[in-house]
């Protein structure tokens, strides 16, 4: 909402508030002021210059050779305008001086003749769209005085932002209120210049009203509580006076005619939306308030674009078809032009709701819209009504035919809200007494109509009808009248809470703090993906590009994998924590998942001089899944080699994380060619992609083993495996078929090459023996070392290294 | 006139020479060193070598071998320090200015960053930590937060909608509230970070996914004092001491009285001189409305409370100076170790 700061003044007599101060004001009252400008801001160096004589240009014929009075002597001015006419006054600007937007005016030679500045158009000087001619201004003027000042444009139109459930402070009005609430007097509305005293009659009926051949009917009194017209007859359509195209532009409004800037006028100043039909060109002088229903289909709004209605959509109408979309747009057909003379000028009230549907249905949201949307006070409706034709018969002249007609099916009865003073200090822990909440509320006009002992029965004007219903919204009111900031803030006691801090938070920080720790970066990408494969889908995605949420969040972070190859990165060691989306097999909510995701490509660790380079490796990866599972799901599901073809992982790379049910819970490999767009000199990328277990498993308890009391015994055992049989396998059968004594079973060297078997390789186990009870002899270690030389030969046809 | 027996001789002398050896500051200063000690001719401890001879012949044993371990002991020390001072500018065979070698480093996402230090100071304050899902329904992401959907208040965060019934992806984390009082009696004091989503375009301040810091204390006797003294508090303990903080009137239709929360904050300069900021506005804010506690089953008459909700992602951009939201999308790795710890 933009607000003129001399508009305030005139409705808040006693407004001793400079603009900066009101801004600070209205900000501290809950309606933030987002910026300051004036209309003349840029305007400066703009005067006001006499035309003393105007003749033709001796080398051109559309041109004006014109001598100017600007104040410091004459100087002569060629002039393109054709309305240029001597002993009139005229916005001019020197030669020397810059336009709006930075145009530097030259003192220059136009067809041989000298011209010393320029005489302006309304668009020059960003006043308006107006540039066949110059802007002639009308006034008692000085030649050479400011430009900015002789007009008034030296107003401040100060950028206030509103909240949603204040439609009442989308008015100068209701901006007026809040000062005056502030002990700067009370708000008034200003006097019009010109206007006549009016008397106006009203014609009031609960469903339709004829005066003197007009007639109004709502037919849907639940969309359409009150409608009020005014016949005008004989107006002169024409330009505002200077005093209101001032006032609107202050009010960051743009002047249109003299008739459409009354019903804005009264609408910036009040807030009630009102609209001006061309009377004559309203089927059978009739106005119906009724919905579009089946017989319309389309309908061309003033602004000249053909809109498909919706059966629901409440419309003006005349007798036959509609005029106008009701609290939303004007119709072409009934719009009030230049040859227009009588008009029939609307004052209604729309449902908020229906309003809201009908504005997004039509995608066309309004001045009228927003305000309706919002409430309009149904209690000012007929001030609003006699302003706007007191400001037509002033501007436009005409005279009013008959009484208004005032249909009100619905008519608005105020609310009595209670307040209980406990429940105010309950709230708001501090002590108020009934006189201080009076004080409080009754500037705002919310008026205490009795009071019992602790009570306060508050009648709500009209204007605070939409947000004042409850007995907390009061309170608020208090509170805000009271100063949020002097309000005390030291910090009480507490009791604890009964929510346990949630355990997926605490286990996305251990696994964050363990790849951190191994030299990862943590990314954050959107979950929208183009991948459209079995993905949720958005309704009404803004990106179309990118319409679905992703099920798996690995390709999203080797996209920036890529980003960063781009780059020139070779190094790159991603992780992702975040939510995966599944279409629900029944229908309903989509499940959930949280994810981890890791990415790495390039060098094991930072270069460095002392040893050579090394890429990661198939068993980096491995070591990374099996920390990774462990942390995540504490034992209860593990890593393993998967044979099954991969869409994403290279075959001969990949391993599949099961947990304890046989679910597949994650997945890792080496990203397979064409699956990552990496340049040739990049490293293979690998990545894994971990769902986190719902619910968080505790971890366990460790629990205490004594340490061996006797010493241990090791033998390393070289072993020639076929490739047919796995190290695991090898390993299990140490395990299995050594007896109690084996203690541990370390693999610690693996060969392939000179002096083992093709089809073999050279695998070497380091086997640690204890017994808990004494030293063990090397005889019995030897007795145990031959039994697992000949179990490994007998069940899987391994045999020792010799 | 007792002479001191040569054992106690060798020793002290042992004591000396490993002194002075360790104290050789170059290769120079040892020879010196050597010589006094070791010398042929005039060393001392040669020379006591040279004397065991002399000794009554009961001595000799336990003399003699003394000296050949002190002999021993000196030119050890002798060839260790040499060691020592041999090699690149003396640094005992290695050039230790040559780079170490560590690990990679890695570091968290700075809005995460930004999120744990807000739980930092709210765990601090007793609070923990609640989730909800990022695909809700309108009842919780509207409704029950007294947002009726045919209301202004409801187009405020344009919101994305699922295909298929009427799923939404939450575009604010207060479902939270609801989720979690439905499951948990009073007393409530919690903090949900997470996720939210709106139909915005990607631009330097907006994108469709961002993450918020939703906030609820509920209990008896919780009153506005009790919720600007808290937020205050967290705001001066984040932002850092000399921080002012405003509490200014506003609208969520979740909360009344409601309030934005704004700073000004002190700013240290490269070179030192500190400057305060203009009002930011870093929180909204307010006490829970009585609908909300009502549409959670609880008695609104008794219990009371507050709420809040911050965007970590604005308050990186703040506290890091990063000028583009957008920025924490690319994960740029160039980035993101700026925020390594």
């Amino acid at each position: 909402m933009n607000v003129s700061y001399r508009w305030l003044k005139d409705m808040v007599p006693g407004l001793e508030l400079s603009p900066e101060e009101v801004a600070a004001h209205l900000t501290l009252r809950g309606a933030p002021v987002e910026g300051m400008h004036s209309p003349g801001a840029e305007l400066g160096e703009v005067v006001v210059g006499r035309v003393v004589t105007a003749g033709r240009h001796p080398n051109a014929d559309r041109l004006s050779l014109c001598i100017v009075d600007a104040g410091k002597g004459v100087v002569s001015v060629v002039c393109g305008a054709p309305n240029v006419k001597a002993g009139s006054w005229y916005p001019f600007i020197p030669a020397g001086c810059t336009l709006p937007g930075g145009v530097l005016i030259k003192k220059s030679k136009i067809r041989g003749e000298v011209s010393e500045g320029m005489l302006c158009s309304a668009r020059e000087l960003g006043l308006g769209t107006e540039h066949a001619g110059i802007l002639e201004i009308f006034g008692d003027f000085t030649p050479g005085e400011p430009f900015v000042e002789a007009m008034g444009l030296d107003d401040v139109t100060l950028d206030v932002e509103t909240t949603s459930n204040r439609g009442d402070l989308l008015s100068h009005l209701g901006m007026a209120r809040e000062l005056a609430a502030e002990g700067s007097g009370a708000a008034r509305l200003p006097e019009i210049p010109g206007a006549p005293t009016l008397d106006l009659g009203f014609a009031e009926a609960p469903d339709e009203v004829a005066v003197g051949g007009v007639r109004i009917r709502i037919q849907d009194p639940e969309l359409c509580a009150r409608y009020l017209g005014a016949v005008i007859r004989g107006v002169k359509i024409g330009p505002s006076p200077a005093w209101m195209e001032e006032r609107l532009r202050g009010a960051g409004s743009r002047p249109i005619n003299n008739v459409v800037d009354a019903t804005n006028y009264v609408m910036l100043e009040m807030g009630q939306p009102l609209h001006a039909f061309d009377l004559s060109k309203l089927g059978g002088s009739a106005v119906v308030v009724r919905r579009a229903g089946t017989g319309e289909k389309t309908f061309t709004t003033l602004d000249g674009e053909e809109r498909a209605l919706d059966p629901d959509m409440l419309m003006i109408c005349d007798a036959e078809r509609p005029v106008a979309v009701a609290g939303v747009m004007g119709g072409k057909d009934s719009e009030v032009d230049d040859a227009t003379t009588d008009v029939l000028l609307e004052c209604a009230l729309f449902e908020a709701k229906s309003i809201r549907s009908t504005r997004k249905g039509l995608n066309l949201s309004t001045d009228a819209s927003y305000r309706f949307e919002r409430g309009v006070d149904p209690e000012g409706m007929r001030t609003a009504l006699e302003r706007a034709v007191a400001v037509i018969l002033a501007t436009a002249g005409g005279r009013v035919d008959g009484p208004v007609l005032d249909v009100c099916p619905r008519p608005f009865t105020s609310r009595v809200v209670e307040l209980r003073l406990a429940r105010a200090r309950h709230l708001l822990g501090v002590e108020l007494d009934a006189a201080a909440v009076r004080g409080y509320l009754e500037p705002l006009g919310l008026q205490v109509e009795s009071e019992a002992p602790g009570v306060l029965r508050v009648r709500v004007p009209g204007y605070r009808s939409y947000d004042v219903t409850r007995e907390v919204d009061l309170i608020e009111e208090v509170a805000r009248a009271h100063g949020y900031d002097v309000f005390p803030a030291d910090l009480g006691g507490y009791r604890p809470g009964t929510v346990p801090d949630h355990p997926l938070f605490r286990l996305e920080d251990e696994l964050r703090s363990a790849l951190v720790a191994r030299g990862f970066f943590e990314a954050q990408t959107p979950a929208f993906v183009p991948e459209a494969e079995g993905n949720v889908r958005v309704a009404n995605p803004l990106n179309t590009r990118e319409p679905f949420m992703r099920r798996t969040l690995l390709p999203s972070l080797l996209r920036r994998v890529v980003h960063n190859f781009t780059r020139g990165a070779r190094d790159v060691r991603l992780f992702e924590l975040g939510t995966s989306f599944r279409v629900a097999p029944e229908g309903g909510q989509p499940l959930e998942e949280t994810h981890l995701v890791v990415a790495f490509t390039g060098r094991r660790e930072p270069p460095h001089w002392s040893v050579p380079d090394a890429p990661f490796t198939v068993w980096d990866l491995k070591g990374l899944v099996e920390e990774v599972v462990a942390l995540a799901w504490r034992g209860s599901a593990s890593a393993a080699p998967s044979v099954e073809a991969s869409p994403l992982f290279a075959p001969g790379t990949c391993f599949s994380v099961v947990d304890g049910q046989g679910r597949v819970v994650g997945g890792a490999g080496r990203v397979a060619d064409g699956k990552v767009d990496a340049p040739v000199w990049a490293d293979p990328v690998w990545a894994l992609e971990l769902t986190l277990p719902d619910p968080v498993m505790a971890a366990a308890t460790p629990v205490h083993h004594p340490l061996p009391l006797y010493p241990a015994v090791e033998r390393d055992l070289a072993l020639l495996v076929g490739d047919a049989v796995t190290a695991a396998a090898v390993t299990a059968l140490m395990r299995e078929r050594s007896g109690e004594l084996l203690e541990q079973v370390t693999l610690f060297d693996h060969y392939r090459g000179e002096g083992v078997p093709p089809g073999k390789r050279s695998v070497a186990f380091r086997l640690r023996f204890r017994a808990a009870d004494r030293t063990l002899k090397d005889k019995e270690v030897d007795r145990a070392v031959q039994g697992i030389v000949g179990r490994l030969k007998e069940e899987l046809g391994v045999e020792p290294r010799r | 006139m007792s002479e001191v027996h040569p054992t106690e001789a060798l020793r002290s002398l042992e004591r000396e020479a490993l002194e002075a050896i360790s104290h050789a500051a170059d290769l120079h200063a040892l020879e010196e060193a050597r010589i006094t000690y070791l010398g042929r001719k005039d060393g001392r401890i040669s020379v006591i070598l040279r004397s065991v001879g002399a000794l009554p012949p009961e001595e000799r044993p336990a003399v003699g071998q003394e000296a050949n371990r002190v002999k021993e002991r000196v030119t050890e020390a002798l060839d260790s320090r040499e060691r020592d001072l041999a090699g690149p500018a003396g640094m005992g065979g290695e050039d230790l200015t040559l780079p170490g070698r560590g690990p990679w480093k890695g570091g968290l996402h700075p809005v995460t960053r930004v999120v744990d230090e807000i739980w930092g100071i709210f765990r601090d304050l007793g609070f923990t930590r609640a989730r909800g899902p990022e695909a809700d329904t309108e009842w919780y992401n509207f409704v029950a937060l007294n947002t009726p959907l045919d209301h202004p208040a409801a187009d405020e965060n344009d919101t994305l909608y699922l295909d298929g019934g009427r799923a939404l992806l939450r575009s604010h984390t207060s479902p939270v509230q609801m989720r979690t009082m439905e499951k948990h009696a009073p007393p409530i004091r919690i903090i949900a970070p997470g996720w939210v989503y709106r139909r915005d375009t990607y631009d330097a301040t907006h994108t469709p996914a961002f993450q918020q810091i939703e906030g609820l204390v509920v209990d008896e006797g919780v009153t506005f004092v009790d919720f600007k003294a808290t937020l205050a508090e967290f705001q001066r303990r984040f932002w850092g001491p000399g921080t002012e903080v405003r509490f200014r009137p506003s609208f969520f239709p979740f909360t009344e009285p409601s309030a934005e929360v704004d700073v000004k904050r002190i700013i240290q300069r490269t070179d030192g001189t500190r400057f305060q900021t203009d009002w930011i506005e870093v929180m909204g804010a307010g006490m829970v409305d009585p609908n909300v506690l009502d549409n959670a089953g609880y008695d609104s008459e008794r219990y009371t409370g507050f709420a809040f909700g911050m965007g970590p992602g604005r308050i990186a951009m703040l506290k890091y100076g990063v000028d583009d939201l957008r920025t924490f999308f690319d994960n740029d790795i160039r980035f993101l170790a700026q925020f390594a710890r």
